[in-house]
């Protein structure tokens, strides 16, 4: 059945005509509940509370159900949106969860961590009505909770084992979305992660209060339950090669590395104690708990921490800060905010948490005392220019305009590059110049027959869904490769 | 020492490679070099000094524990091959490092002279492996209470002078191996350091590692260990080294309360 077709269904006809546009489109948007902002950072649990039945289905009522639902394509896997919502209307909460799984591995993931102000929400009609965009991520997120909490959560059907095995390196977004679609197939999967601990950014990267650690690890055990294994402290390409994975009868390789290298600004200062990248910050906080008093592994906690930059990990990395009793948690960002590469909802949750945001602000130097620790950060001010090659309007200097700030802790969250371990180790692979392994754009095939790859491996730091959706896409053709091979 | 069941480490490490260690839950990831190999036992050795609070948890682990994570092998291997004659020069924690390179050296067909340095005689390690490997052993003691009296680098220098050194590794304490550097480049011995800096992961993620070589900002974990020593700013390093010092030093006397230990 097509999408006009399942539109067509008399339930669905039903409850569209059961009220009329007008009605539904002057019902305004739902807020999320969330911790009061006074509260919330001074601990670490989620921000967001979701939202309740009632308010999902109300919510879930401003949806018109539209023939042609341009929020289809504002969705970089075409999660079919208005299906979900309609359910939702209806009550029917775990169906709205099975249609969002048809094309999403991690709906209660990405209904948290996704741009949807970028994406599917940007899109909404509401937009041109010049109204609030239906909560589509709001709803994603509660579908998905409602589904997991209710314990009901839907067994995919598994095909019968084929006894071909499949390797999966790194066990983030894009090799877990990748490890679901090939078990389903009958696969024997093994994914191999090089950290101890089993989800990537999901884990090391994005903080507790944005994603809980324990719907990662449902997600996890879901993919057990239908015969997923897992090898930790195991790296790909060092403890063994791809070519010992082929010799031991691995007939796919799918690699989800992600860019795990941080960047770093290059200016003078930046090798100070207390001047770390925010991934040296966020592993410490998020994978070694370094901030729990039982933990070996140290974090600085500083008093007046600056952490430079305008993404979710800069956001992320700030509001870790200010959890950890910074007075004065401050975002230095060489653009202005509309420029912000980082979620709507964490600018606005920063805001509340009190960060202070220095905007058209460029770092150019860190001072230290004479132990090496940096005290002060000089800014250079920026005014905006012409609009760059990303269509961003880039940041010019003001000539001769500087600031001082004093600081104990500087966090440098300028973005990362693609982990080098697999590019340097598999040989005929076809790496960019940035980093990233060339792939077949349909298929996710490499120059290597046998290796596939996606997620931030091969777009360069990305998002969760395209990661997901990467992984997706490879299971399919991957699939379709070795049968291929075999007739 | 150690000897840890990891075959498929033993299988691929080679000498200069290292791994990440954790003990316990809680334990925080610490890089340790592999000193030997046994292909036939699937075992990888290690040696361990007790510096903090997570070298100490290890060292207290009895024969037939776990240790609860380790990975790799990690790291550049060092380049091996046919130099001449070449001095290593160890003391402290670089001495165990310092045992496999040794050993690769010698089996390239090199003239390995080891100079093993220490404040005295109780802190000198692995002389008879160290003698086993090596054309040559000089010890050096601070004290003079054993071997000859003095520092690494009066041991270094007095080879130079009586011979050709083809090439210098140096293996240490940052403060050391910053004046064999100084010392070596005055007499134009190419000379390769082993950096042991701060690390969280060991696979090139966090930047905590990170050196100044040549002017130019380089992660030890996957661009190192090793560097030529002539071209890296030691007191960076040594300014970063010092960085979590007061908060290792609190973790150590809470673990210290806790296991009664004084
Ligand atoms: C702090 C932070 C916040 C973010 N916030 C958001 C957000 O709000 N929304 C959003 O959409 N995106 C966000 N992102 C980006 C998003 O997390 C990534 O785009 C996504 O995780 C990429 O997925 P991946 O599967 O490609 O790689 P990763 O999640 O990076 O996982 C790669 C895994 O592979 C492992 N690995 C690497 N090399 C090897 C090897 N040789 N052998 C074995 N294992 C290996 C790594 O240890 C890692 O666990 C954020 C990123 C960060 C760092
Ligand atoms: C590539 C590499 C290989 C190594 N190989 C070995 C090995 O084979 N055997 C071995 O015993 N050690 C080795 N080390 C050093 C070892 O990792 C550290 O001694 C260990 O991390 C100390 O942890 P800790 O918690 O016990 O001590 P901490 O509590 O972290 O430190 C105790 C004291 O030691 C200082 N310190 C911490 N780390 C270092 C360091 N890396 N160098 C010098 N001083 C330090 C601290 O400033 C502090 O004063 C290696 C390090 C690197 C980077
Ligand atoms: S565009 Fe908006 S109103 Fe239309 S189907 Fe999508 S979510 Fe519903
Ligand atoms: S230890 Fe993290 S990058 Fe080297």
């Amino acid at each position: 059945m097509n999408i006009t077709e399942e539109r067509a269904l008399p339930w669905r006809a039903e409850l569209r005509n059961s009220m009329k546009a007008k009605e539904r489109t002057d019902i305004p948007r739902v807020e999320m509940p969330a911790q009061d902002p006074k509260v919330r950072c001074t601990n670490n649990e989620e921000v967001n509370y979701g939202l309740t039945a009632e308010k999902a289905m109300q919510e879930a009522k401003r949806c018109l159900d539209c023939a042609n639902p341009t929020c289809m394509e504002g969705c970089p896997v075409g999660i079919y949106i208005p299906k979900f919502i309609k359910h939702i209307e209806k009550g029917e909460f775990l169906e709205a969860a099975k249609t969002l799984k048809e094309t999403s591995a991690l709906p209660a993931v990405c209904g948290r961590v996704c741009p949807q102000e970028k994406q599917c929400e940007a899109k909404c009609v509401h937009l041109k009505m010049k109204k609030e965009s239906v909560a589509i991520g709001h709803l994603e997120r509660f579908a998905a909770d409602y589904e997991r909490e209710s314990g009901n959560i839907s067994i995919p059907v598994v095909a019968e084992p084929n006894g071909m095995k499949i390797a999966v390196v790194g066990s983030g977004p894009a090799g877990l979305s990748f490890a679901g679609d090939m078990a389903k197939m009958g696969y024997d999967v093994t994914v191999f992660e090089a950290l101890h601990e089993i989800g990537g950014v999901l884990k090391y990267g994005i903080p507790e209060f944005r994603l809980p650690n324990a719907f990662v690890d449902v997600e996890i055990d879901n993919l057990r339950a239908i015969g997923v294994k897992f090898i930790t402290n195991c790296i790909i390409g060092r403890t063994i090669t791809i070519e010992e994975l082929k010799a031991d009868g691995f007939k796919g390789v799918f690699v989800g590395s992600g860019a795990g290298l941080p960047r770093f600004m290059n200016i003078k200062g930046e090798n100070l104690v207390g001047v770390m990248s925010s991934n040296e910050y966020l592993t410490r906080v998020n994978l070694m708990d370094a901030a729990s008093p039982d933990s070996d592994t140290p974090v600085f906690l500083g008093k007046k921490v600056a952490v430079i930059g305008g993404g979710n990990t800069a956001m992320d990395s700030v509001r870790t800060a200010k959890r950890l009793g910074a007075d004065r948690a401050i975002i230095a960002y060489r653009r202005s905010e509309e420029e912000m590469p980082a979620r709507l909802e964490e600018v606005h949750h920063a805001k509340e948490e009190g960060i202070e945001f220095m905007t058209l602000r460029n770092p150019i130097e860190f001072i230290g005392n004479d132990q090496g620790r940096v005290t002060h950060m000089v800014l250079q001010v920026m005014e905006l220019g012409e609009p760059d090659a990303s269509g961003r309007r880039s940041p010019v200097e003001v000539p001769g305009k500087t600031e001082t700030i004093e600081i104990d802790e500087a966090i440098v969250s300028v973005g990362v590059s693609p982990n080098p371990l697999i590019p340097q180790s598999v040989m005929g692979l076809e790496i960019t110049k940035w980093g990233t392994i060339v792939v077949d754009n349909d298929t996710m095939q490499s120059a290597v027959p046998i290796v596939f790859a996606g997620g931030d491996i091969v777009r360069g730091g990305a998002t969760v869904i395209l990661a997901m959706g990467d992984g997706r896409k490879a299971a399919a053709a991957m699939d379709k490769w070795i049968k291929q091979g075999l007739s | 020492m150690f000897e840890v069941e990891a075959p498929l480490i033993a299988k691929s490490r080679k000498a200069g490679h290292f791994v990440m260690v954790k003990v316990g839950e809680k334990g925080e990831r610490i890089p340790l070099t592999i000193a030997d190999a046994d292909l036939a036992k699937g075992t990888i050795t290690l040696v361990v000094q007790k510096m903090g609070v997570s070298s100490s948890k290890l060292c207290n682990l009895a024969e037939g524990e776990f240790i609860t994570d380790m990975v790799g092998p990690l790291g550049k291997a060092t380049h091996i091959e046919k130099f001449g004659t070449v001095v290593c020069a160890c003391g402290g924690v670089g001495t165990a490092p310092m045992m496999p390179i040794v050993a690769a050296l010698k089996k390239a067909g090199n003239r390995v002279i080891t100079v093993l340095a220490a404040r005295n005689k109780d802190l000198i390690i692995l002389e008879e492996q160290m003698q086993e490997l090596s054309d040559e052993v000089i010890v050096m003691t601070d004290d003079g209470s054993y071997g000859v009296k003095g520092l690494v680098t009066n041991g270094v220098e007095s080879v130079i002078q009586r011979e050709k050194v083809d090439l210098c590794v140096t293996i240490g304490p940052a403060i050391m191996m910053k004046f064999v550097s100084l010392l070596t480049k005055k007499y134009e011995v190419p000379t390769l350091a082993s950096l042991n800096t701060i690390m969280v992961d060991g696979t090139g993620m966090c930047g905590a590692c990170r050196v100044s070589v040549g002017g130019k900002t380089r992660f030890v974990c996957i661009d190192g260990p090793e560097f030529d020593a002539h071209q890296v700013d030691f007191d960076e390093m040594l300014m970063r080294l010092g960085g979590y010092r007061d908060i290792e030093r609190e973790d150590m006397e809470k673990m210290k309360c806790a296991s009664g230990v004084n």
